[in-house]
């Protein structure tokens, strides 16, 4: 198949852009006479987060509409794992949301054992809620570092990653990867935690607290910061459950709804921490929620830590039709060389039933939908994933407000194209 | 009288023109501030505090093509992002390097499916190969410390 190259001529090139009349209906009257202006923003462009194109129509500095052109990091994934085994799949789910994968992991993991009836250990749930919730801690840095940035303060941005290579570094231990960790399986977690992984979180434990503090002294009481973020990009409850927002974008407009105390999952329910709200829905409320989710994450964390080391036994679901054995088992058990040979080839069939199931991701509720066929390989998965949402309520967020306020609207929500595109 | 005053005797250092340009040109290679997919997380944390791409003249990136040195594709490239970056390609002035970072950039990765180009190398020149999925930012440094290499051994005659 031939790749499209970049115009050469300028007949092309306006082919390639398209015409006014295209836009008709999208864009206001006044744009096609030209009274306001069309901007184009992205796929280049550092404040986008990813390659996010929004075609913006300006009164002077005001934004009158906004329209996201997504698809630009469409990868195919959902397609591509109808063509795997349900183990198989797993690694692509991890390059979704690229900057959570334990959740992106979670999600789908979840699902099939929905599909499969299948049971977690106790132990296997806690180690998932160290994994999700250091993720949660390592994606907020990452948007912390960004959004900041975005709107001027360049320092926090090495402050915050300073923290997340730590987080890395633990993720690395866990699975042997910093990021594409694909740790988080159908029944449980792929080994126990190596025995320096806990020193190593309860220092971090006790160091990240401190640094927090660090963060909201850099930027919560900064004048700059708030004349930046106060008032900006405010979305109304009504309007925010309208259009489906979860996670930090929906919980800064002050509406309860964290699937962690809604529908508990992995033992979410027997932790004791709370979940932030804001009042404004503004882009400094949805910054003081994340800052605050990262105190609660460490409240999880010291319990689930706690928990490591009083809950032993497996860390992964013993029936042998749907997770393989451990490799010390392989050479005295036969039947472990036949479940270890036939997962790893075949997998294993599926019941022929449609499921839905969802998580509490950094940025909201990620869904996994399989439709099982009664085969080792789903005849359809999609993703119900925040970051397409959130994209979809931009132009709400941008409405009246200057073009200089896009890029802080679009931090605030915290999107992932990776995520939107898939 | 001057610097020599203030310095001393520093004698005389001989290199060929060619050596001293290509030299200078490693010294400060400006990335187009561009990020496509995960691998561009793992090339901030090279630019951010652990890894710091500044020991290599990098921490400037230039948010225009027209300013940028080096284009590093970070990232599985589609379909409808392959036209975008061979026109940033096309708009950054010559003398330009490009680092394929990450197997999705430089062969398609894990996706061989209808939308992803496979490998970035079909629509641009690529200098530098790098491996992995992502790359660590050790991989990077090194995939930069290689094109450095590149750069090195040019010659006047290919200038042109």
């Amino acid at each position: 198949m031939a790749v499209a190259t970049a115009p050469q001529s300028i007949e092309e090139q306006r082919r390639w852009e398209g015409s006014l009349d295209q836009l008709r209906g999208l864009v206001s009257e006044r744009a096609i006479t030209g009274e306001t202006m069309l901007l184009n923003m992205g796929p280049h462009h550092p404040s986008t987060h990813g390659v996010l194109r929004l075609l913006l129509e300006l009164d002077g500095e005001q934004i009158v509409s906004c329209l996201p052109d997504i698809g630009f990091l469409h990868t195919g994934i959902e397609k591509s794992i109808e063509d795997k085994s349900y183990e198989k799949a797993l690694p692509l789910t991890d390059r979704m949301d690229y900057l959570s994968p334990m959740s992106n992991n979670m999600a789908y993991a979840a699902a099939v054992e929905k599909l499969l009836d299948l049971d977690v250990p106790e132990r296997g749930q806690v180690i998932r809620v160290v994994c999700l919730e250091l993720a949660r801690c390592a994606s907020h840095l990452v948007w912390l570092g960004t959004h900041a940035i975005d709107m001027g303060a360049m320092s926090v941005l090495l402050y915050a990653f300073r923290e997340r290579e730590r987080i890395l570094g633990m993720f690395e231990m866990l699975s042997g990867q910093r990021m594409m960790s694909s740790y988080i399986r159908p029944g449980g977690v792929w080994r126990d935690v190596p025995d320096d992984f806990l020193p190593t979180i309860k220092q971090f434990l006790n160091d990240f607290p401190a640094k927090v503090d660090d963060y909201e002294a850099l930027l919560t009481q900064n004048p700059i910061w708030k004349d930046r973020a106060q008032g900006v990009g405010v979305i109304e409850p009504d309007v925010a459950l309208a259009y489906g927002l979860t996670g930090p974008a929906l919980r800064g407009s002050g509406v309860n709804w964290d699937l962690r105390k809604a529908q508990p999952y992995s033992g979410y329910e027997t932790y004791d921490f709370n979940v932030p709200l804001g009042e404004h829905g503004d882009v400094y409320d949805r910054y003081l929620i994340r800052i605050h989710e990262f105190r609660e994450s460490m409240k999880i964390l010291n319990q689930a830590v706690a928990r490591l080391e009083t809950v032993k036994g497996p860390y992964r679901s013993e029936n042998r039709k749907y997770c393989p054995p451990l490799r010390s088992e392989l050479g005295q058990s036969m039947e472990a060389v036949i479940h270890h040979f036939k997962l790893w080839t075949y997998g294993y069939d599926a019941p022929d039933e449609e499921i839905y199931n969802a998580i509490e991701s950094p940025r909201g509720e990620i869904g996994c939908y399989i439709h099982g066929a009664g085969a080792n390989k789903p005849r359809r998965v999609h993703f119900k994933t925040p970051s397409f949402i959130h994209i979809s309520a931009l132009p709400v967020m941008a409405k009246g407000y200057l073009l200089a306020d896009m890029v802080a609207i679009i931090g605030s929500v915290d999107i992932v194209l990776g995520d939107c595109d898939r | 009288m001057g610097v020599s005053s203030k310095l001393g005797n520093l004698g005389v250092v001989t290199t060929t023109l060619e050596q001293a340009v290509n030299w200078g040109r490693t010294g400060a290679m400006w990335p187009l501030l561009f990020g496509l997919a995960c691998c561009a997380i793992e090339y901030m944390s090279s630019q951010a505090s652990s890894y710091d791409l500044s020991r290599f003249g990098m921490e400037l990136n230039r948010a225009t093509p027209r300013q940028a040195d080096l284009l590093i594709v970070s990232g599985r490239l589609t379909r409808k992002m392959a036209p975008v970056v061979r026109q940033l390609y096309d708009q950054m002035a010559e003398p330009k390097w490009v680092i394929s970072m990450g197997d999705c950039a430089s062969c398609g990765g894990v996706y061989n499916n209808y939308a992803i180009v496979q490998g970035v190398d079909e629509i641009i020149p690529v200098d530098v190969y790098i491996a992995g999925c992502p790359p660590r930012p050790e991989q990077l440094l090194h995939g930069i410390l290689t094109l450095h290499e590149k750069v090195k051994s040019e010659r006047i005659a290919d200038w042109a």
